[in-house]
């Protein structure tokens, strides 16, 4: 009875949990204007129409562009900052990365809003630079503290022995630490890219004429229901679950070694 | 390659933390030197300044006659084996050996073929292609060598490199090292805190306490003819015996003056030039190679002296002996110097 039980808790979570993706990507094949029930057969006639669909197609690039731009400066600057402060212990060290985790615990919102003004004074235009720059400042915390954990003493005494070798920084850098980290790098790689590409507040109050997916999807829905949002939501949902798939591998592989 | 090194009154402090005091010590080129002593004794600081990787308070570093003391250490003619050996993970055991040759600017051709001599010199050959992860920890220790003597450095640092492996290896691979050494001829710098393996490998000794060297010399020296208390004790066991101005010791006048008298226990036995007077056995152990034993004196009941007897020895607990000593040595008593 508890065996039933407990099985029918965790019938019930993953319900609660997947329901509503479930139902937005039964819905997109929906053969009828409204993504609402009864389904009355199915159709590819969505996809068709939203892949024919230059804005939202040019949104889509706009997303990828962002996402993996943002995500490579992310991990660039978290790199260089983990590697730097795993490496000397300077009096301000604690303080330096407090400074540098912070924005973690900071709303989007207020981040969106403060680049916003402080883009405003320096005349920087809403723009997919801004959104992007928006998305490291949120991701960059993100990736040094990945990268930052994943440094022990193991990787310093390597990069040790790699200097006594005759190593110079950027070769320790590029031959030991990064391969060494390569596990924890492409987690913090494909993490940020998740996070951008599904990140609306920033992009929202950041862009204007090139807009990025999710902002995109936004003011389409303004103009009511339709299968075509669930098509674009569907294939939304597809990339985080590729980026979520290639984060467990990586991962997984990191466990094996 | 070889080199000579000279330490020139080269002082290091940590913050308001003194770890090295006014040390001079000139190592010939080609020699295997051991610095030995306790942790905290500042033997792994003076070999992290000679790797460059501390700069010293105050004092020269010279290496071949050149100044090296804010030489960084990819441009100093040194290589270090690591007690953690320090391989690289993602690497094959050729392209860890060929690492420093790589940073040199060396072919690969030359490089894989100078790294498969070195794995062949340490027993690896065969195993070129593995990754550090496939071997055992005496294996990757072999390896780490092979790295570091791959770039045929003037001199190779060692700290505490046999640390981690148990006893029986740590034998062997100190006799590996020795052998090792003798054949490429590299001034060795090898740091530990066991002096058996200290004497196994050392041409000399150099017996450091809280930031000083209290004695340099070769095993024997250093064994037999201690400099300083400390040393005596840290070298191995020893019975202590006070003697007073004009030769009085519990045991009766001797012919010394004022110090410690310092007996190692294999040089009492039955027979020798030292007479220490009558003794009674209070305990013996079996210990294989020889008899261990436990003497009090009837002349002093409040003193024990540890002897080791030869095995085949028949004494009975209670049992009445004379004893006699060899190679004592007088040295001044300090305060503050017991291990």
């Amino acid at each position: 009875m508890m065996r039933f039980l407990s099985w029918a808790y965790l019938a019930a979570t993953f319900a609660f949990i997947l329901l509503p993706v479930v139902v937005l990507v039964v819905f997109s094949f929906q053969d009828g204007r409204l993504p609402v029930p009864p389904f009355r057969g199915a159709t590819l006639r969505w996809y068709g129409e939203i892949l024919g669909n230059r804005a939202l197609m040019a949104a889509l690039r706009n997303s990828l562009l962002v996402a993996s731009g943002s995500a490579l400066v992310s991990v660039v600057l978290g790199f260089l900052a983990a590697s730097g402060l795993a490496r000397v212990a300077l009096p301000g060290s604690a303080l330096m990365r407090g400074v540098l985790i912070a924005p973690m615990t900071v709303s989007y919102l207020i981040i969106a809003l403060g680049l916003l003004q402080m883009f405003n004074q320096v005349g920087i235009r809403p723009s997919l630079i801004a959104t992007g720059i928006g998305h490291v400042v949120i991701n960059l915390p993100l990736c040094f503290a990945i990268l930052y954990a994943a440094m022990g003493e193991h990787q310093r005494n390597a990069m040790r022995a790699a200097r006594d070798l005759g190593a110079a920084e950027w070769q320790v850098l590029w031959l030991i630490s990064v391969p060494m980290l390569a596990p924890a790098v492409a987690a913090a790689f494909f993490l940020s890219f998740t996070f951008s590409w599904d990140e609306f507040i920033i992009a929202f109050l950041l862009t204007r004429f090139d807009v990025t997916l999710p902002v995109e999807i936004w003011s389409m829905l303004r103009s009511g229901l339709s299968p075509k949002t669930n098509a674009i939501g569907s294939l939304v949902f597809l990339v985080s679950v590729v980026m979520v798939v290639a984060l467990e591998l990586t991962l997984f592989r990191k466990a094996r070694t | 390659m070889t080199a000579e090194v000279r330490f020139d009154a080269v002082q290091h402090r940590f913050g308001s933390f003194t770890a090295l005091h006014q040390v001079d010590l000139t190592i010939a080129a080609g020699e295997f030197i051991v610095l030995l002593g306790p942790s905290g004794c500042g033997k792994t600081t003076l070999l992290s300044i000679l790797g460059g990787f501390l700069t010293p308070s105050a004092g020269r570093v010279l290496i071949g006659g050149r100044d090296m003391t804010h030489v960084a250490p990819k441009d100093r003619p040194t290589t270090t084996m690591f007690q953690d050996y320090a391989l690289f993970p993602h690497m094959s055991l050729r392209d860890n050996v060929g690492f420093g040759l790589r940073m040199r600017g060396i072919g690969r051709a030359a490089r894989n073929a100078r790294a498969g001599e070195m794995l062949d010199m340490v027993g690896l050959a065969d195993k070129a292609g593995r990754r550090p992860h496939e071997l055992s920890g005496g294996q990757r220790q072999r390896v780490a060598l092979a790295r570091a003597l791959a770039v045929s450095p003037d001199v190779l640092l060692l700290d505490e490199p046999l640390g981690a492996l148990d006893l029986k290896l740590r034998r062997q691979m100190q006799e590996e090292l020795k052998a090792i050494q003798r054949r490429v001829g590299t001034t060795f710098v090898h740091v530990t805190h066991d002096q058996e393996e200290a004497m196994a490998v050392a041409d000399r000794i150099v017996v450091m306490n809280q930031g000083r060297i209290e004695h340099c010399g070769t095993p024997q020296e250093v064994y037999l003819r201690p400099a300083t208390l400390f040393s005596a004790n840290f070298m191995g066991e020893v019975n202590r015996i006070p003697v007073a101005s004009g030769g009085a010791t519990p045991l009766g006048p001797m012919p010394f003056g004022q110090g410690t008298l310092c007996l190692r226990p294999e040089s009492i036995g039955l027979a020798g030039d030292l007479p220490l007077g009558p003794a009674r056995l209070e305990e013996a152990a079996f210990f294989g190679a020889y008899l261990r034993c436990y003497f009090r004196p009837v002349a002093a009941p409040g003193m024990r002296l540890v002897a080791h007897l030869p095995q085949g020895l028949h004494l009975k607990v209670g049992d009445e002996v004379a004893l006699f000593a060899r190679d004592p040595v007088i040295l001044p008593t300090e305060s503050g110097a017991v291990a």
